[in-house]
């Protein structure tokens, strides 16, 4: 396959009715690692993650991929805060991104339950997706985001509904695709998490990146005032 | 009151007798309409899909359109349908009017745009849902209209319901460009404007009694079908 990474922003915005909800960002995401995008409510994740997997144009700015956007995208994967389940089964719903792509049902079938043993989902293979919990939901797009092997994985948020110890079996399977090659992009606002996880965090607030750098570093000791109210907020609560 | 208590004595003893004539009639009125409901399922579904996935410059005008088109008058259409297939017609060499092809040509210009307005709206609501998650997934637009079509099918099938609800139903159109000719073209709402006509109320009656329970009959073996499927599946 080829290499998409590394991804390039240039000054990137996002406007909407005149108002900028992102920007301007000036990043390169590395072929390798596992970022945290990290900001109180409202800063601009969501908007950063759906600008880079292409879902928001930029309203000024690039943003470039080694290769052709639509190339780009076909080595992507995006599980969303609020998980987007099809009105199918549950293994169909993970077989989905390889039927799209051309594999034959019992083949991508196969792979599907595969996925689904791993995430904790087996048993409810056969059920409507639509009548799973949110935190089951989670999982479900989570398999489904790496079927495919992405070359990158965009989470927004992944663990937001999940008990201790299905946060646990995520994150092991998190680990697992990042260190076999998988470049992970995660919205968190879990500091133990980006802990465990991240090598690097992104700080985001207003829209701006306001401090990026080393997890470790960061959330040890966080450079800007901005910040350091951020996390001492965050372990207050 | 008196009439309705004969028009359905009429009506069972029609259906008990299972009279020639109006076993050949009720079938024809199936075939026609099922015909046309098929032919313009064929074209409205994926239609009103792909409306709803689309985003081109006349989108809104093209929606107002097809919700206005509903509402097409039966008469209307049956009159332009009349003209097109009258030996003068642009389609004339075919000589198919007062045929029962001519009763599913115009039946398909009455419920194409009823069918693909209520399949643009059902689909419309489920792309809002599934958006993004197509996109992500790199989905082109063919795969991304049939997904919505697979996974709303219980809408479309409401929709094609009530297109049938629509065809079954209408006397319109089908009586100028089929004539209501016995043995050929007649069918259950011709036959009833027909009785009515002539003052046989009983025999109308009898014959809209047997029209409802056809439709009746027709809706409940379809949703039946449809459980019987969703029972399957999940
Ligand atoms: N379509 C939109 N129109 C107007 N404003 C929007 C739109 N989408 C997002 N916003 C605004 O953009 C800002 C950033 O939103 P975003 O979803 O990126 O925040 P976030 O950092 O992901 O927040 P959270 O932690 O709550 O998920 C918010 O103030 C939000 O209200
Ligand atoms: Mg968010």
């Amino acid at each position: 396959m080829v290499a998409i990474l590394p991804l390039r922003l240039e000054g990137a915005e996002v406007c909407r009715k005149g108002k900028r909800l992102l920007g301007p960002v000036d990043l390169t995401l590395s072929p390798r690692g596992f970022t945290a995008v990290m900001g109180p409510n409202g800063a601009g994740k969501t908007t950063l993650l759906r600008l880079m997997h292409g879902l928001e144009r930029p309203s000024a700015g690039r943003i470039a991929w080694l290769v052709p956007e639509q190339k780009a995208r076909a080595a992507q994967a995006f599980v969303f805060q609020t998980p987007v389940v099809l009105r199918r089964s549950v293994l169909d719903n993970v077989a989905y991104p390889l039927r799209l792509h051309g594999w034959a049902r019992d083949a991508a079938r196969a792979l599907a339950a595969d996925w689904l043993a791993r995430v904790g989902l087996a048993d409810a293979a056969d059920r409507p997706a639509t009548v799973l919990s949110g935190g089951e939901r989670q999982k479900l797009a989570l398999a489904r985001a790496l079927i495919r092997a992405p070359q990158i994985l965009f989470l927004d948020e992944p663990c937001a509904n999940l008990d201790g110890r299905s946060m646990r079996e995520i994150e092991a399977i998190l680990s697992a695709a990042h260190r076999d090659g998988t470049r992970i992009v995660m919205a968190t606002h879990d500091l133990g998490q980006a802990r465990r996880l991240a090598g690097e965090v992104l700080f985001l607030y207003r829209g701006r990146i306001h401090e990026a750098g080393p997890a470790a570093e960061f959330l040890a000791a966080p450079q800007t005032a901005e910040a350091r109210a951020f996390i001492g907020g965050e372990i207050v609560e | 009151m008196n009439e309705i208590l004969q028009g359905m004595a009429r009506a069972a003893w029609l259906v008990v007798t299972l009279d020639a004539d109006l076993v050949e009639i009720a079938l024809r009125s199936l075939q026609v309409t099922l015909t046309a409901v098929a032919i313009a399922s064929a074209i409205g579904l994926p239609l009103g899909a792909l409306l709803a996935v689309s985003r081109f410059r006349h989108r809104r005008a093209a929606i107002a359109t097809l919700n206005a088109l509903m509402g097409l008058p039966p008469v209307v259409v049956g009159l332009v349908v009349y003209l097109l297939l009258s030996r003068s017609g642009p389609f004339g060499v075919f000589g198919l009017l007062f045929t029962p092809t001519a009763m599913i040509v115009a039946q398909v210009m009455l419920l194409t745009p009823l069918i693909a307005s209520i399949a643009h709206q059902a689909m419309r609501d489920l792309w809002a849902d599934y958006h993004d998650l197509l996109i992500s997934l790199n989905a082109s637009r063919a795969q991304r209209i049939r997904a919505l079509i697979w996974d709303g099918r219980r809408a479309l099938l409401t929709a094609a319901l009530a297109g049938f609800g629509r065809g079954i139903g209408e006397v319109g159109a089908i009586m100028i460009v089929g004539g209501n000719i016995d043995h050929s073209t007649r069918v259950l709402t011709t036959a009833i404007a027909l009785e009515t006509a002539k003052g046989d109320f009983a025999l109308a009656l009898g014959l809209g009694f047997v029209l409802i329970a056809l439709a009746l009959a027709v809706n409940f073996a379809i949703h039946g079908l449809a459980r019987t499927e969703a029972g399957s599946r999940w």
